[in-house]
């Protein structure tokens, strides 16, 4: 009875806030949780002319499409390579752009510094298909600059797009080279929240300024680095369908290098309408994605309460 | 690195009033090498693209693609332009969609971050989890488009292009940790002067989050302008492809190619068909990209992660 009593005192004395929160969330309840109860077509035999509810339940006690997707191995694969793809693009991408960040806050010239972090921001601003025809441009065998600089140098030509092995570095290179200006853009506006006074103390005490780094910069920045991979874990195994389907396609040759579980998903979905599994595959990785964040999150409540995320 | 490795004698003589530490040299020297380098990777690409669009096309099927045109031509330009009603239509979809969508995208947003930030609203971080918990688990992409389709009815409809972008919840934790920085005394002396809520957050509160909605803003902006993705899922007719939509088909389908040649009344082998896809990325990313100095100047001010715990 208590409890109610305080629910609703709070409820009336803050009636307008709560108001002001009202589109948000009739919006999230339309087009985020409603779409939700469609995951059920996860355990359907899908059939388009009865719809998601009408359809009949799957073999196996429902869990067919589950099954299906994991019967060819290719459930394993994929997964796999979702998960190395974010977890390498994000080491990556983020260690570069800390490296960057730290730069242009302590390097000397206004100019230079203008300059560069203006342009560094530019790949920001396009989209994964002008991307993909920059790696186009770059990398195609007849007329690619890649392969004319290397004739020029004396070189042969070189077909990468049937070379699997190489795109695991391209496309690391690729995110890092889209998210650069972003990413250190979040590190350069967590370095200069850092008081003044404690480099200034640093300097009195004669520390270089690798030692300024190390010991001030670097212990500053954690909160940012923790929130930054604890958003990124909780979506680890959703791949970048933008940058894997605009930068490789329906290039056949390399998808057992390049195949994440939303470039997959989204090939059979059109190829042959397999709607059960696309949805099963989905659900799959909802649940392993919140089974993840509650344990990554339960950690860092047990050794660094203040940083974790709920 | 040592303090005391000398890495330019030299230098330190000019400086004498200030002595500057060698190992600063290092660091400034190191860091402008490795900076300069990333801002020419993120330039170059550009300057490349420009340059093909301008370019003769039988120079490029022998050159290849360079960073200057070898030979110069508009040819790409006056056929991309001869029949210009589906450029200009592609535009106005983009505009509108871009336009209605980071218009009520940042007002749905800086509202609900606003009250979200606000420490005296006792279930601020249920409802904040009930926002985030939907980054974990979605729909994802089949029911969503059987729920937007089947339910909503928005095939061909350009709420399908606006509504599954309105409401990031990463973009609503950036605006609620700038919001945080708001100090609540501003807003209590409001209130006890007789503001109402609504009052506070459109007079008071609006005014001072202007990094914060500018950045975000920005971004929300973006994600319209670059979108392709949902245009491929909901967007079957001609007329309402948006700008990044018209290029993906133009690069991607000799069909788009074949439409153009009727429209301008080429054979499509004598379409400059290299040139003109480039012709039709900077045609694309063009406008966005001069949005870019006015907004920059907010960009460090507007991101704060991980500073401030909401």
């Amino acid at each position: 009875m208590k409890q109610r009593n305080g629910f609703l005192r709070e409820m009336r004395r803050n009636r307008t806030l709560y108001a002001m929160l009202l589109p948000a969330v009739l919006l999230a309840v339309v087009i985020l949780y409603i779409p939700m109860a469609g995951l059920v077509v996860a355990f359907k035999n899908y059939q388009y002319n009865l719809g998601i509810f009408d359809s009949p339940w799957a073999k196996y006690g429902g869990f067919d499409n589950f099954r299906f997707l994991f019967i060819s191995g290719k459930g394993f694969s994929i997964t796999l390579n979702t998960a190395f793809y974010n977890l390498f693009n994000l080491v990556t991408s983020q260690a570069l752009s800390m490296v960057v960040a730290i730069v242009i806050t302590e390097m000397r010239g206004r100019i230079f510094k203008r300059a560069t972090q203006s342009v560094i921001f530019l790949p920001y601003f396009i989209s994964w298909i002008i991307v993909g025809s920059f790696a186009y441009n770059f990398f195609n065998y007849e007329i690619g600059s890649l392969n004319n600089m290397m004739e020029a140098l004396g070189g042969a030509r070189v077909n990468l797009y049937g070379i699997p092995g190489a795109w695991v570095f391209i496309i690391m290179a690729f995110n890092c080279w889209k998210w650069v200006g972003y990413n250190s853009i979040i590190y350069i506006a967590a370095i200069t929240s850092i008081d003044a006074e404690c480099y200034e103390a640093a300097d009195i005490d004669g520390a270089n300024i690798w030692r300024k780094i190390a010991y001030i910069t670097l212990p500053s920045v954690k909160p940012t680095v923790i929130v930054i991979f604890l958003l990124n874990i909780s979506r680890i195994l959703r791949g970048d369908f933008q940058m894997f389907f605009q930068l490789i396609g329906m290039n056949g040759q390399l998808f057992n290098a390049t195949d994440v579980i939303d470039t997959y998903v989204f090939r059979s979905l059109i190829s042959g309408g397999d709607v059960g599994m696309t949805a099963a595959a989905t659900l799959y990785q909802s649940v392993l994605c919140f089974l993840i964040i509650i344990a990554v999150n339960w950690l860092v409540k047990r050794t660094e309460p203040d940083y974790a995320l709920f | 690195m040592s303090a005391t490795n000398p890495a330019r004698p030299g230098r330190q003589k000019n400086r004498n009033r200030i002595k500057t530490p060698a190992s600063f040299l290092a660091f400034n020297y190191l860091g402008k090498l490795l900076v300069g380098l990333v801002a020419l990777t993120c330039l170059l690409p550009f300057i490349m693209l420009v340059s093909a669009s301008f370019t003769n096309e039988t120079y490029i099927a022998t050159h290849g693609f360079d960073l200057w045109p070898g030979e110069l031509s508009t040819k790409a330009y006056e056929t991309l332009f001869k029949n210009p009603s589906d450029i200009f239509r592609a535009y106005g979809v983009t505009l509108v969609v871009t336009g209605a969508g980071t218009l009520a995208g940042l007002m749905l947003i800086s509202m609900t971050a606003y009250v979200l930030s606000r420490k005296d609203l006792k279930y601020r971080n249920r409802i904040a989890f009930f926002f985030y918990f939907t980054t974990l688990f979605n729909g994802g992409l089949i029911s969503t488009y059987i729920f937007l389709v089947r339910y909503l009815g928005l095939k061909n409809n350009l709420l399908a292009l606006i509504l599954p972008l309105l409401f990031n919840v990463f973009y609503l934790l950036i605006m609620r940790s700038f919001m945080a920085s708001i100090p609540a005394s501003i807003i209590e002396s409001a209130k006890i002067d007789g503001a109402g809520e609504m009052r506070v957050y459109v007079q008071l509160v609006l005014p001072l989050a202007k990094p914060g909605l500018a950045t975000i803003g920005l971004f929300i902006a973006l994600d319209y302008w670059n979108d392709w993705y949902n245009a491929m899922l909901y967007i079957s007719k001609q007329a309402l492809y948006p700008l990044q939509y018209l290029l993906y088909n133009m690069i991607s389908s000799a069909q788009a190619l074949a439409r153009i040649a009727s429209q301008t009344q080429v054979a499509v082998a004598q379409l400059p068909s290299q040139s003109l896809r480039m012709a039709m990325a900077v045609v694309a990313m063009g406008p966005i990209l001069l949005v870019y100095p006015f907004v920059q100047k907010y960009f460090v001010k507007g991101i704060t992660i991980g500073a401030v715990k909401g």
